[in-house]
């Protein structure tokens, strides 16, 4: 029984079908329950959270990955996956808090003040969430302010800033500063995406990492544990 | 189920009803005055027999005759055309089938270079730091070969978009002469793919040859006339307005067997044809009708195409310019006078001035392929492969050209807007704005996978550097590895028995052994 039930959320990760009403790819689990069902499903049969977690949310995300790389998925496949995954995090949440299993790492992201785009913010959230990192996301047009108010209260590992704009990216520069008078700027690695910055620009306004895109991001606060570690 | 080729639902038009009416009223000018001069004895004959005006003009070692054709002629020639061809396939589903009145283009390749251009890749080192290379492609001109005629059949027999084939190259091997060439070519690309194939003739003496190679392919004449599973193109017409001797010979015999044939001129606008546009529009059409007129008195019903390769001169050198937008420009022009008198038309694009693949091919090939489609031909020779005008054909090239052709089929597919489409699209606009993302991605699945979304361009590098070249070259070998059905045995057996000239290194059953 457990072990079909995490056969079944492994496949659904793959599926990309987040609730039962999804389509995924494969019709013959049309109407059946997804990975948000199958993770409940799972937790009342009392499985572990890490069998969950590994055996088959990671596994499934595992194979998403590889058919990413062999081109027979795409960005859509793997954001419908990620979500699904995302979604199943956010059950789990409470668990995990209670145990002592970590997450890979807690992510706060914003679009930085004056800027209202939000799509790669968005799809570089819902990808870490769906690669295991707590993710925090502040919206878009987020003031300064509250960014280092969050990264104060809650103390993320890592922090992403996005922007689209040649006049807003400047906030970027500002928000470093900003967590540097608070004192807080060695906590916390910053991470910078979007379409008008550069890795020059970042090393310009001292932030860690410029991302290109959501798969960077991954690669990057991978590269940032493992060197923790 | 025969090719679908692309409709295209509104087709461009570049000149008026009205004009249309002023360039037919001209070429039928032109055919009563000053006529056509014929240098075919039996045209000239034919044309008197039915009524037309013909004097001889001149005698001697080049006797010719000057056929004046009454509008009456040409008009009830046009009237008992075809108005639906038919081109038949080794494979019945690669049957084409053009209507003289519905804009449903296919793709096919031509014409005839005697050039065949070799492509292979040199490392490049750069100098101030070695550790960087790059990769470069080099062309190399050789006369082409019945070898590579078997590739260039075999390459486009699994090029999605190429829709029927006509010879690439001109076969110049040692063991090629003209009594034997049109039967090599023909078995050349019969034997290498399953489309229709098209070609001229060399010699008339092989046309029954060739004629019974196909017989024997599809099992008999009846056969034949019912999946025509080869067709010819003559260039009876020289510009201006002249019936040369010998095609005319071929093309009158043609007529005779029934098999779909193609009335082709090719005047040069500033040359051979007036430069204006209206000049060479109202001779090509006069050209063309008269060579479909010479058809029908021949032997009524036999299947013709309303061949138009009109070209400008280059004022560098006089020499043809496809590359031109001028050219594109008679293209169009050339649809809606074929569409006129609803003979499906042959049209021309993609001929580039371009010596070797590259910008200038791309541009110049891109512009008229999708121009000229758009305008609805029947029968679009566009070129795969060809440049330096018609005198080199390069199979990187035409892999190249089917990718873009690939967008374009895309571009024509019909709008997939309708009320359930709106009904959907509403669901999901009030679903995605009620969320936080308010992002559609999720909305993308069924579509991609539905094929309603094009593909990338297949020869896209790292986007940071152009390997095109490298990765079309690639492509060009994965398909030159992939089989093709070749006729089988026994046939191949029989063709080889009764059909003399072939070149034994053609069977491939032979070769095995």
């Amino acid at each position: 029984m457990s072990e079909d039930i995490i056969a079944a959320l492994k496949e659904n990760v793959i599926q990309g079908r987040k609730t039962i009403d999804d389509e995924g790819i494969d019709e013959a689990l049309s109407g059946k329950p997804g990975v948000v069902e199958l993770t409940r499903s799972a937790l009342d049969n009392n499985i572990p959270l890490e069998t969950i977690i590994n055996q088959g949310l990671t596994a499934g995300m595992q194979v998403v990955g590889d058919k990413f790389d062999t081109k027979e998925y795409f960005i859509p496949d793997m954001l419908a996956s990620a979500e699904a995954v995302g979604a199943a995090m956010e059950i789990l949440k409470p668990l995990l808090e209670a145990s002592n299993i970590e997450t890979k790492g807690k992510f706060v992201i914003a679009t930085v003040k004056g800027d209202i785009h939000d799509i790669g913010k968005n799809i570089v959230a819902i990808l870490l969430r769906g690669a295991g990192y707590e993710v925090d996301d502040l919206g878009t047009d987020v003031p300064t302010e509250k960014i280092v108010e969050v990264v104060m209260e809650s103390k993320p590992q890592f922090l992403g800033l996005s922007a689209l704009l040649t006049t807003t990216m400047l906030v970027m520069g500002e928000v470093v500063e900003a967590l540097k008078k608070s004192g807080i700027r060695d906590k916390v690695k910053v991470l910078i995406g979007g379409a008008a910055v550069s890795d020059e620009y970042a090393k310009e306004i001292g932030a860690d990492a410029y991302c290109t895109d959501a798969f960077h991001a991954i690669n990057v606060l991978d590269a940032f544990r493992e060197a923790r570690v | 189920m025969p090719r679908e080729g692309i409709l295209v639902r509104t087709p461009y038009e570049r000149i008026t009803d009205e004009q249309v009416q002023q360039i037919h009223h001209a070429s039928m000018e032109i055919l009563k005055d000053p006529g056509l001069i014929s240098f075919n004895k039996e045209a000239a004959e034919i044309f008197h027999g039915n009524g037309a005006d013909v004097t001889k003009v001149s005698s001697g070692d080049n006797p010719c005759w000057l056929v004046r054709i009454p509008e009456k002629l040409v008009l009830s020639a046009v009237d008992s055309t075809n108005k639906t061809v038919k081109l038949g396939a080794r494979n019945i589903e690669n049957i084409l089938v053009m209507k003289g009145d519905e804009p449903r283009v296919f793709f096919i390749t031509g014409s005839e270079t005697n050039t065949w251009l070799d492509v292979g890749f040199q490392t490049y080192v750069r100098k101030s730091e070695p550790a960087t290379e790059i990769r470069v492609p080099e062309f190399h001109p050789r006369r082409g070969t019945v070898a590579d005629l078997c590739k260039s059949a075999h390459v486009c027999e699994h090029l999605q978009t190429v829709d029927g084939y006509i010879r690439t190259v001109n076969i110049q091997d040692k063991d090629i002469t003209e009594d034997n060439k049109d039967v090599n070519k023909f078995f050349a690309s019969l034997n290498n793919t399953t489309k229709h194939v098209m070609s001229g003739l060399t010699s008339l003496k092989q046309l029954d040859n060739v004629v019974r190679m196909a017989e024997l392919i599809v099992g008999g004449k009846e056969q034949l006339k019912e999946n025509p599973i080869i067709s010819f193109i003559t260039c009876l017409v020289k510009s201006p307005l002249q019936f040369v001797e010998d095609t005319t010979d071929t093309f009158i015999e043609i007529c005779r067997r029934g098999l779909p044939v193609v009335v082709s001129s090719s005047p040069q606008a500033g040359t051979s044809a007036p430069i204006k546009e209206a000049g060479i529009m109202a001779q090509i059409n006069a050209e063309v009708l008269a060579g479909i007129t010479l058809s029908q008195m021949v032997n009524k019903g036999t299947p013709v195409l309303y061949g138009s390769v009109p070209v400008r001169a280059r004022m560098d050198t006089l020499g043809d310019s496809y590359g031109s937008v001028e050219t594109s420009q008679y293209n169009i022009d050339c649809v809606q006078m074929a569409r006129f008198y609803k003979i499906p038309n042959y049209s021309t694009s993609g001929v580039c001035d371009a010596k070797v693949p590259g910008q200038q091919s791309s541009i110049e090939r891109l512009f008229s392929d999708l121009v000229v489609t758009l305008s609805g031909p029947q029968f679009l020779h566009c070129a795969y492969g060809l440049l330096d005008c018609n005198a080199i054909f390069c199979l990187l090239q035409a892999v190249l050209d089917d990718a873009h052709f690939q967008m374009i089929k895309f571009l024509l597919k019909p709008a997939p807007i309708g009320e359930k489409e709106i009904a959907e699209t509403l669901k999901q606009i009030r679903e995605v704005v009620a969320t936080p993302d308010k992002m559609y991605i999720r909305y993308i699945r069924p579509v991609m996978r539905s094929g309603e979304i094009s593909s990338p361009y297949p020869f896209e590098g790292d986007l940071t550097s152009d390997n095109v070249f490298a990765m079309a070259y690639e492509r060009m070998n994965e398909l030159l590895a992939k089989p093709v059905e070749h006729i089988d045995s026994a046939t191949t057996s029989k063709i080889f028995q009764e059909i003399p000239g072939l070149l034994p290194r053609l069977n491939v059953y032979e070769e095995r052994r």
